[in-house]
Parts: structure tokens; sequence; C-alpha cells
């Protein structure tokens, strides 16, 4: 029976080919919205994630001063690191290496007779192990260099850019501030990151230099360090933050007075916003999809009245009022379902073109395409029953002499 | 008489409407149309016709008194089982023709066939040949909008006997044909009661056609005003002692349908 119905269904879409078209229209725009707006937002979450561990998510950075919500400036009153709790975290702490001290400040770089100011960090080699950071060309610092030798530098892609244009800085010297010094080496471009800011433009110098020569004291402002792979990030930042509180001298109490800042929790919180950001988008192209639900529904009403005397000869003929409600019920399903499938290649042609031009990843969920498959054949259904059963209720003397 | 009538009136009453609205449609109407039979119906309109008509079809049931089909009370059926009824036993042919539109005739016909769950290629062969006998072969890829209104009514006609009914329900066949086409009509319904031996019941306005029966019943005001046997054609009318199984009706598929339609009228009953 179902089997008939369901051709006898066919065969009345096929002959109205135009209002089938336009009745499903409805559902392959909802669906398609849905499966493309969701498909972009979890391409971009990717792109998201995997910025972020371009930075090391299993990064820890140490400075100090509290982080508070607001504007800063409240860190004045705390006590830069020393070199010494370097060493003791290299020492005591079991779960981090490359412990990276780190020290920065702006600075006018001059080739010549180019000039740019950029970031200059005083620092040692662990730093390129914590960040990340791959040499593109030329070697990391010596130890001659490092123990405060002849002053050298290693340079990021934009600063090479700027100063040299194409040419290759290796081996060139160039003028920091008011230090001369050899750049010993490239690093491999990382690009702009997820917030926008450019982390090719930096100037590495050892921080013994650095801080002689260009800061002119020996603070250590920050400490880099990353999580060794199995450990958790947590248990690193316990074992930090009780060391610290030791050798900071900070009474049983009171604030920590530094602080210690989880690339994993910054990359949790970035996914969670395009999370929220792709749910936003999907809950909006179910209102879409509703609507077509209710196109359908709208179609296939209108469609009963037009074919009231269809009906009543249906039933005059000696179909059950079962038979009929089956057949538009089956004839929603289908059209919903023919929809929900065409708005699925739809869905996944455009958002294929919306990550290629928006360079994400391009991820295909399964779980969204049954969903949201599954949800166009139940808003035939839905839809769907309360025209059929409107068929099947009526009076077939009625319904032959509509006109 | 021996056995059922295929069909029987004891008394029907069709009241619309409550207190001083009343209005009696039927009023206490009774006859006995035997198997083989060609009754015109007449009568003006409003008399009550139409209603006795749709009480035929199953389409309708009686407020008060019986209508027994082949013995069976139909005023105590479900609204399935009145369609199963209807499946089964009755064809149907309309005034307005009533065909699906953009449908071919083929499928017009098959129509009914598919609600009988008649496999597909039993069911084009027994279209093919319900269309030839009304002299539409070669037509069944047309449309009703590509046919003459005389051939519509043609492919009414062979939608209404593809099955095979025991009774042929016309609602003025003539109704919208002008006078040669009549008379097509007609002689195609005198064939099919005299030599299939078709039972049919017909409501016309016009006494010529009422001629062509073997029979007149004529309303008026809900009831049977005047019931008259016409002498000169013989039909099968006449004595017709086994009313189970005119001669050429596939008697497989009929015994088959009559059993299925049986016992889904007695689990009806052993429900209710």
């Amino acid at each position: 029976m179902l089997w008939v119905t369901f051709l006898m269904a066919l065969r009345e879409i096929r002959r109205n080919k135009m209002r089938s078209i336009l009745t499903s229209l409805g559902i392959v725009i909802g669906v398609g919205a849905v499966i493309a707006l969701v498909s972009v937002g979890q391409g971009a979450t990717a792109k998201v994630t995997s910025d972020v561990s371009k930075l090391g998510s299993n990064m820890l950075t140490l400075i100090p001063g509290v982080m508070r919500r607001g504007p800063p400036g409240g860190g004045g009153s705390s006590p830069p690191f020393e070199l010494a709790d370097v060493v003791a975290i290299r020492r005591d702490v079991t779960t981090v290496e490359n412990v990276a001290p780190s020290a920065g400040s702006q600075a006018l770089c001059v080739v010549g007779n180019t000039n740019y100011t950029t970031m200059i960090t005083g620092t040692t080699n662990e730093y390129f192990g914590a960040r990340g950071l791959k040499l593109a060309s030329g070697r990391k610092f010596s130890d001659g260099e490092l123990a405060g030798g002849s002053p050298a530098c290693v340079i990021g892609p934009t600063v090479a850019t700027k100063l040299f244009g194409g040419g290759d800085p290796l081996g060139q010297t160039m003028r920091v501030g008011k230090l001369t010094c050899q750049i010993v080496g490239l690093v491999e471009s990382k690009g702009q990151s997820t917030m926008g800011s450019d982390q090719d433009d930096f100037v590495l110098m050892p921080l013994r230099v650095f801080q002689r020569r260009i800061a002119g004291n020996f603070y250590v402002n920050q400490i880099t360090m990353s999580v060794i792979a199995g450990h958790s990030t947590d248990k690193a930042k316990s074992q930090l933050t009780s060391l610290l509180r030791e050798r900071r001298r900070v009474d049983y109490g009171k604030e920590d007075n530094f602080s210690i800042m989880d690339m994993s929790e910054f990359s949790a919180s970035m996914s969670s916003v395009t999370g929220a950001l792709t749910a936003l988008l999907a809950a909006i192209a179910g209102v879409s999809l509703l609507v077509g639900g209710i196109g359908i529904m709208n179609i296939m009403l209108v469609s009963v009245t037009e074919r009231t005397r269809e009906i009543g000869i249906r039933l005059a003929i000696g179909a059950r009022g079962f038979e009929v409600l089956l057949q538009f019920l089956v004839e929603a399903v289908v059209l919903s379902t023919f929809g929900g499938l065409l708005g699925m290649a739809f869905g996944l042609l455009g958002s294929y073109a919306a990550t290629r031009a928006l360079g994400f990843p391009f991820v295909v969920s399964p779980v969204i395409m049954v969903v949201a498959f599954a949800f166009s054949a139940a808003v035939g259904v839905a839809f769907g029953f309360f025209p059929a059963r409107k068929a099947a209720r009526l009076n077939p003397i009625d319904a032959l002499r509509h006109e | 008489m021996t056995g059922p009538a295929l069909i029987e009136f004891r008394d029907v009453f069709k009241i619309y409407g409550a207190g001083d609205t009343e209005v009696r449609a039927l009023d206490g109407v009774s006859f006995r149309i035997e198997q083989g039979e060609f009754v015109a119906v007449m009568g003006p309109s409003g008399s009550g016709k139409s209603t006795c008509m749709n009480m035929l079809g199953c389409l309708d049931r009686p407020t008060n008194g019986m209508y027994l089909f082949r013995g069976v009370n139909v005023r105590q059926l479900d609204l399935d089982q009145l369609a199963l009824l209807r499946r089964h036993y009755l064809g149907f042919v309309f005034q307005g023709f009533n065909l699906l539109a953009r449908t071919s005739a083929l499928e017009n016909v098959e129509l009914p066939l598919v609600y009988r769950r008649v496999p597909a290629a039993e069911r084009r062969a027994r279209a093919r040949r319900a269309l030839a006998d009304v002299g539409l072969a070669g037509r069944e890829r047309h449309t009703p909008a590509e046919l003459s209104g005389g051939q519509q009514q043609r492919v009414a006609i062979a939608r209404a006997i593809a099955t095979e009914p025991s009774l042929l329900l016309a609602d003025e066949p003539t109704g919208n044909l002008d006078s040669s086409r009549k008379k097509e009509i007609m002689e195609l319904l005198v064939e099919l009661n005299q030599r299939r031996g078709i039972t049919i019941v017909m409501v016309t306005h016009d006494p010529e056609m009422a001629e062509f029966g073997t029979r007149s019943i004529e309303f008026w005001d809900g009831r049977i005003a005047l019931d008259r046997r016409h002498e000169k054609t013989g039909g099968a009318a006449a004595p017709v002692e086994e009313p189970s199984s005119p001669p050429s009706l596939g008697p497989s598929s009929q015994a088959a349908s009559s059993r299925r339609w049986r016992r889904s009228t007695q689990d009806g009953e052993a429900g209710s």
C-alpha cells in the first residue's frame, strides 16, 4: 500500500512540477543555509584552534603583577623576576621545559638609511622552543653571545622585509638603539595571529646584552615556558604558583603578585566564542527552515482546496480516508526530503566556496548533515499532517460538488 | 423472491436539520432493485433523487430505516467499511465526468483498480480492455482536456466498469452532452446492462433517456410517486435467480473481493 501511495504521490508531484519546485524551495534554502552556516562556523572554529596552537597551546607565560580586568597599570608595585627565579623554576618545576626569561622594549632599528621601530626582546635560546619559533636560515645564539660577547640578533620576517627589502639580512649589521649588532638568524613566518597582530614583527637578542646595553637594568619582565607533553597545565601552574609565592615572599592569604597566562585557556575561550557564533548562525538558519516548513504546509493546504474534487473522486471510487491522508502526507514528505537533499548539495557547495574565499578549512560535519536531513523529513511530516488530515476528513458528497 | 435483492430500501428516511427547519429529503422510501435491472430515477430538483443516489452509492447513510445491500445493513457500517464496499461493488459515473485533470485516460481508468490492489500489469490490461469496451482504444494516452465531452464521459464509464462492479450508479450521465452523444452513451449503458448483466441505476431529467432503461422510479417530495416497469425492452432484468454471480463477471476476482469485504464488515460488527 505504502509503495502504491508513494508512486501516486510521485505522479502528483511530477504532474505539478512548478508547484512542487516552489514548495520545496523553502526547504532547499532552509537546509542549505543551516549546512552552509554551520560548516563555515566550524571552519572558523578549526581555524582559530589551529592559529592558537601555532602560538603554542602548551605555553605558559609568567608576568609580574596581577592581571585585572579594566585598564592596566596596577602592576607597578609588583617586583620583576630575577634570573635566579628562572634557575629555580628549571630546578624545581618538573612539568615544564624551555624556561626562557625575557625582557623587552620598543627600539629604533637602523640599517643604512632605512629605519624601523619594533619590539626588541632580550632572551635565551629556550625562547625558540617555548614560542614554537623555527629558524628559516642562520642560527640561534652561541654560548659566547649569550654570555655577553659580541652583540648578535635574530630577526622576524617583517623586520627583514622592512629593513632589507628582498635582500639577505644574514651577516649584515643593524643598529638597535645605540647598539650595533650582527644578524645571525632569520625566523620562519607565522603570519597574522587570530587577533590580527603581526607575529613576525620582532627582534631577538641575548638577554644579557639587552639588559646591559639597551634596558640598563637586570629585570626579567617575563618568563616563558612550555608544559612537557603529557603533563597537565594545571599541575604546572600550581607548582609554579607555590614556588613563586615562596620566592617572592607572598604572605599566606595574600593575592599573588604575579600572573600565569595559559594559552590553552585562551584557545578554549576563543573556541567557545566561535562556537557560540556558529550556534547563533545555525539558529537563524533554523528559523528559515521553519519558514520553509510553513511554506510546505501553506502549499499543501492550498492544494487540498484546489484538489477537493479529486479527493472526492478518490473517496467515491473507494479510497479510505486513511489512504487519502497517506497520499498527501507522502507528497509532503517527498517534497521536503527532496528539498532537504537539494539543500544539502547547495549548502555544501556554498560553504566550500565561502571557506575557500575566507581561507578557513572546509569542515563537513556528518552530524549536521544527518540532523538537517532528518529535520527536513520531520518538517514534511509535521507540516504535511494537518493538510492531509483535512483532505482525509472531507465528505465525499461535498467534495464532489466542489467547484 | 428468494434470497436478498441486490438493493432493498425499507422505509428509509433522510432528515436534514431539526424542528421547524427540518427537511425530509427522503420520507419513508421503500423499494427493491434486483440484479440485472436498469433503473431510471427521475423527479424534479429537490425531490430526493440525489439523496437517494448518495445513499445507494454508500456515500451517505439513512437517518432512519434500512438500506440493505446484498442483505447487509449499510447503516451499521463505519466509514472505512463504506469505502471498501464502494471499492469492491460500486461504479460511479458522474454528471460532470469528474476525471482527474492532467492525467491520461488510462491512468484515470486504472485508479479504482489501484485502490483494489490489482497488480500493475493486470491493472493496465484491464484498463485497456475497459477503454476498448467503450470504444476509446487508441486514446489511452490522452488527457481529459484532449478529449471531447462524449469521450470524457466514456472514459468515466470505462473507469466505472473496469472493476466489474455489481452496481453502476450514473448521475445524469448525458447531462452535458448533445443529443447524438446522448444516444451513444445510452446505447453503451444498455449494452453493458444486457451483455454484462451490470445493474444500473441512472438519474436523469430526460424522459427519453429513461426509456432506455427497464424500469422508472419517479420521486416527488421525498417519496416515490411512480414505479413502473417498461414493457418493450426485455433487458437482463426479469428473473435473475442467482444474484451473486452474474454471467459475465470474472467469478474468481468477484468472489475474492466479496470475501475480503465480508470479512472486514464482520470484523467491524464484532468490534462495535
